[in-house]
């Protein structure tokens, strides 16, 4: 047993913990431990999507209690993605707050890192249990990272915000309830194997069960009735932690897809999940279509960000219910893109709004702004690549979900939206553009603050991340293609997480 | 029992759901724990209700399933620091905002 696989959930939870208790110690000290922290996490990320490329299932067995008794976690390509997506993410999310931000308020850094530990550990979990615990960590964590800075407005939001995920923590007990009452067990994997063959008379009570998992994971993702919480929680946040909120509603994608496409996916057409997926199509391309209202609506560029990450989540889970293995591999790509430039977005709407005399990041003001090559250079950059215009790795994602999604019958339902909220992002980015760069005057030198060297390249950094996705597009292609492959063989999940067990249970029985 | 268990769950849950979608966040607060409560008894009662028989092997003849209980027991101890949190949260906004509406402000206070 690999002890390394359980590194990105300890490393972050001893780091936090040991912050909280030395938050004496001055900022200095406690930025280097935070970034120390995540540079590991991004070191063992590595290592997890080199591992999972070598062997496609790697477990670990917390305390070795055999599966399905005790709880285990399990590393496919998902996960490593997912793993290596979210250190990066919160590496700069460190490197930015560590600039001033994390002052605002206290135990900054230990709350991300508790966070993380959230987050990777809802990764890496094969226990649907162990899913809700961790889903509860990370979202206390960011409960008080969304109120870090205080403020009426963050208050405001975050009480629409911790209610409702109270309230879908609820529900999601319930359907772990309903699912243990019927089977006995909360192994994703042994989960998988009793509900393939379960009695037909069970078969509404999986349903209620997988639509309340649907209803909980849409909470989480901002799946259409439920997402009025995002926009003003995500532009209230201060911008590092609403950056590295950026990957929280691609936890809940993950979460459906772990959950719905291997959970409930092992058997041929199971009828449990064709309504989820029958639900989540038509949802998921309104909530589409609305994120392209909203970013058009915006009257700041935080919030037209909140509704850029509506429209991708909209993106993601609609070619999610297609239940298509090509089409999981292009959304899969789309994720990695849409992560990284609505990340992108918030750091550059707190940045520029710095250099602006007044107004912050508000539309309706027109002021004198400084630096106003460099940032606007940042800018446009940044907004080719969300507008997923070429040469960036938002043109190629896309162009791989339209073409991957031809073959199906209704495509036009997929392609119009998807089409349609590109031209409504490009039309709001360049009204948000030329009405910041061009209309007003440069500001004049001697008022003008320093550009923050650091502040920039972190941004910079990330959109040449993005822009290298499209170099190295292939590699990452096939990896993903690879995971999605993994996704669609439930069977084999089933057999590596269980192994011997189902051996000796079918021995048992003969 | 299984009636006065359903009914118990169904009352704590109708008005856990009642309270949740009033308008000041004191009555959502109380609301939020009532569910909570509603929950742990459903989770507890999954684990099928049987009298006489502890979750331990070996005493009687047909011991209980010790998981739910272990369930039951994470989830008191999440929704109890949870509830304490929305507490804090809800004074912390109330202060804040001078209104214990949920979403801050009375949309009424103007008409009045």
């Amino acid at each position: 047993m690999n002890h390394l696989m359980i590194m990105p959930i300890v490393i972050p939870l001893l780091t936090g913990a040991f912050l909280l208790v030395m938050y004496r110690y001055n900022i200095g000290r406690q930025r280097s431990l935070s970034i120390g922290s995540t540079l590991l996490l991004v070191i063992f990320a590595v290592w997890a999507i080199l591992q999972a490329g070598v062997s496609d299932y790697t477990l670990y067995r917390l305390g070795n209690w055999q599966p399905p008794f005790g709880i285990v976690l399990v590393l496919d390509r998902l996960s490593a993605i997912m793993l290596l997506l979210t250190a990066l993410l919160s590496l700069f999310c460190v490197l930015y707050a560590s600039r001033g931000s994390d002052r605002e308020g206290s135990h900054f850094h230990a709350l991300l890192q508790f966070q993380l530990m959230g987050i990777n550990g809802a990764f890496l979990t094969g226990d649907l249990f162990n899913l809700f615990v961790f889903f509860e960590v990370l979202l206390i964590a960011s409960y008080a990272l969304l109120l870090h800075g205080g403020g009426r407005a963050r208050s405001r939001a975050g009480l629409h915000y911790v209610v409702i995920n109270l309230a879908g923590s609820a529900l999601f007990l319930l359907a772990l309830g309903i699912l243990y009452g019927l089977t006995g067990t909360l192994n994703m994997a042994d989960l998988a194997r009793v509900i393939a063959t379960a009695p037909e008379a069970d078969l509404p009570l999986l349903k209620a069960a997988s639509l309340l998992l649907m209803v909980v994971f849409g909470i989480k993702a901002a799946l259409l009735p439920l997402l009025f919480w995002l926009p003003r929680a995500y532009s209230a946040a201060s911008a590092p932690v609403a950056a590295l909120f950026a990957i929280m509603t691609k936890v809940g994608f993950y979460a459906m897809v772990r959950v719905f496409l291997v959970v409930f996916g092992l058997d041929e057409g199971s009828p449990a999940n064709d309504t989820v997926l029958a639900w989540l199509w038509p949802m998921a391309l309104i909530t589409l279509s609305l994120g392209g209202i909203g970013v058009l609506g915006a009257s700041s560029l935080r919030t037209l960000t909140a509704y850029m990450v509506i429209v991708s989540v909209g993106i993601l889970l609609a070619t999610m219910s297609r239940n298509d293995e090509q089409l999981l591999a292009a959304s899969l790509f789309y994720l990695l893109h849409s992560t990284c430039m609505t990340a992108v977005f918030f750091l550059l709407a707190d940045l520029i709004g710095r250099y602006r005399e007044n107004g912050y990041d508000r539309f309706s003001v027109i002021s004198p702004l400084s630096h106003r090559w460099i940032l606007g250079t940042v800018f446009l950059v940044a907004a080719v690549s969300m507008a997923s215009l070429p040469p960036f790795s938002g043109f190629v994602s896309k162009a791989w979900i339209l073409q991957s999604s031809s073959t199906l019958p209704d495509y036009l339902w997929l392609w119009a939206p998807i089409l349609i909220s590109g031209l409504l992002i490009i039309a709001a980015l360049s009204r948000a553009g030329s009405g910041w760069f061009w209309r007003p005057e440069e500001l004049a030198d001697k008022a003008a603050p320093a550009l923050d060297g650091a502040r920039t390249a972190t941004v910079c950094v990330m959109i040449a991340i993005s822009f290298s996705l499209a170099i190295f597009a292939q590699p990452v292609m096939d990896y993903l293609e690879a995971a999605a492959r993994l996704i669609y063989e439930p069977s084999g999940y089933v057999e590596a997480v269980l192994g011997d067990y189902v051996g000796q249970s079918r021995e048992v029985t003969e | 029992m299984e009636l006065v268990i359903a009914i118990t769950l169904g009352v704590l849950t109708t008005t856990g759901v009642y309270l949740i979608l009033r308008a000041r966040t004191f009555s959502v607060v109380l609301g939020l724990t009532l569910l909570s409560h509603g929950v742990n008894l459903f989770l507890f009662s999954m684990g099928r209700l049987t009298t006489a028989s502890p979750a331990v092997i070996g005493l009687v003849e047909n011991y209980t399933d010790p998981l739910p209980q272990a369930l039951v027991l994470t989830a008191i101890v999440i929704s109890f620091s949870m509830t304490a949190f929305v507490v804090v949260l809800a004074l912390k906004a109330a202060v804040e905002l001078r209104s214990d509406h949920v979403d801050g402000e009375d949309p009424n206070e103007d008409r009045q």
